[in-house]
């Protein structure tokens, strides 16, 4: 146990990157999944293809894939940006199509008639997708968001690959000098544990709150 | 009664619809009066409904032209919206906004789509489940209603946008048949106050009760058009007796 007292700071400071990286491409993954959604719904085809692409193509593609491609060929094609930040990024672009298919599953629950129903009434398409669509479609997709920001959670981890020092490098680090795997890597596996557990607890408490009644 | 006088409130001029390869619609004509009430019958997939859908192009159609109220029917956009705002429609799921209660199911639109004022929606919403009877239903969400107060629900809904004309796309199709006359009291109460109303149903003996004129509709054609006493009689074509003998035997 001693070794995790001693080596506290260089873990919390793991932490709080995980918890940065997690929480930035969290929000841009919901902003820009909520953007491919609009495009793969929308009545332009064009759109629609290419949203269809951008989830086919980024489903498809394993994470670390990514990630050794952004952090090691663009900086070989002039594209050079910190370390994290080209991380942050990977991530929003890989888990927006995640979102994505998760916000379409919601739309999905929602069913035609009340759309029909929307138009008969004379809803434009924006006053349908607002009033109707949105609202119904945003209560089936919490725990499906909850369960898409838990795998992001566990995904930061990959991150370490490339050198990002989040807290499952910070943990290696440590047990390089401390040489006791047992409680650190423990110790980091329940800290995971327990984030995901509050992400977990939070969609619950939100999906109970918004429920229709019935 | 029809009001012979004013131009029809629907009129469907020369209207063809596919749908790949099935000709659902074949040069259709049809007038609906101001004030009458058209109950459209037929065999499943002779395109009755579809032919309802045309009115406010949830359908569009290939050729031919569809006016309400000596409008024509606009391509999708702020003036078809605004058009359909005008034509009321009561479909065999019922539809209602399951995240809202009756009321504020039936106060969206006019608030919505009309400006009308919360406050105001509110009491002709009220006044509108009063009629349909299910005023005591107001604050209760779609899901907490049997099936028959959905769909009265649902027709004020309609009618909360004080359109003019109501269509029906088989309204009671859906429903048990204890609740079936609860929901057809509702559309012939309707039909006696002067709504145009165009109807697709099954229920011969609403037809009877409620139809200015019957529309016969088989394989993408309308067959026969009569005054219901004349219809059932029998004395139209023979697809007409068959179709008859079929439905009103079982």
């Amino acid at each position: 146990m001693s070794a995790l007292v001693d080596a506290w700071p260089q873990l919390l400071a793991g932490l709080g990157t995980t918890v940065f990286v997690l929480v930035t491409s969290a929000v841009g993954a919901l902003v820009l999944g909520t953007l491919v959604t609009v495009a793969r719904v929308s009545p332009v085809p064009v759109l629609r293809a290419a949203a269809f692409g951008y989830v086919q193509v980024l489903v498809n593609v394993p994470l670390l894939a990514l990630l050794l491609l952004a952090v090691f060929a663009l900086p070989d094609a002039g594209l050079i940006a910190p370390l994290v930040t080209t991380a942050i990024i990977v991530l929003t672009v890989y888990e927006a199509a995640y979102v994505a298919e998760a916000l379409r599953s919601g739309i999905n629950t929602v069913p035609r008639g009340q759309v029909e129903a929307s138009r008969a009434l004379g809803f434009t398409l924006s006053q349908t997708l607002r009033l109707v669509v949105v609202p119904q479609a945003a209560r089936a997709v919490v725990q499906p968001l909850g369960n898409v920001l838990i795998a992001l959670l566990m995904n930061t981890a990959l991150t370490a690959t490339v050198g990002v020092v989040e807290l499952t490098s910070a943990t290696n680090k440590v047990n390089l000098v401390q040489a006791q795997p047992i409680p650190i890597f423990g110790a980091a596996g329940l800290v995971y544990m327990a984030l995901a557990l509050v992400i977990g607890l939070g969609a619950g408490r939100i999906e109970k709150r918004v429920a229709i009644r019935r | 009664m029809p009001d012979a006088d004013r131009p029809p409130m629907v009129s469907l001029r020369a209207v063809d619809k596919h749908f790949g390869d099935l000709h659902v619609l074949q040069s259709v004509d049809l007038d609906v009066a101001a004030g009458e009430v058209v109950v459209v019958i037929g065999p499943s997939g002779s395109g009755k409904s579809t032919l309802c859908r045309t009115i406010n192009r949830l359908e569009p159609v290939d050729s031919g032209q569809v006016l309400v109220d000596g409008v024509p029917v606009p391509a999708e956009g702020a003036a078809l919206a605004r058009l359909r705002a005008d034509v009321g429609m009561v479909f065999q799921s019922f539809d209602l906004f399951a995240h809202k209660t009756v009321l504020d199911n039936l106060c969206l639109a006019p608030t919505m789509v009309r400006g009308t004022p919360k406050a105001q929606a509110r009491r002709e919403a009220m006044a509108l489940l009063e009629r349909v009877g299910i005023a005591d239903k107001a604050g209760h969400f779609p899901a907490q209603l049997s099936g028959g107060q959905q769909q009265r629900a649902a027709i004020a809904r309609a009618l909360a946008m004080a359109p003019k004309v109501m269509l029906f796309d088989e309204p009671t199709s859906a429903l048990d048949p204890e609740m079936v006359a609860e929901v057809l009291a509702v559309m012939t109460s309707l039909a006696e106050d002067g709504m145009t109303m165009v109807v697709v149903t099954h229920e011969m003996g609403f037809a009877r009760r409620a139809a200015d004129r019957v529309v016969f509709m088989d394989a993408g054609r309308i067959v026969e058009v009569a005054p219901p006493e004349e219809f059932f009689a029998g004395g139209g074509s023979d697809r007409t007796r068959s179709f008859l003998s079929a439905v009103l035997t079982h």
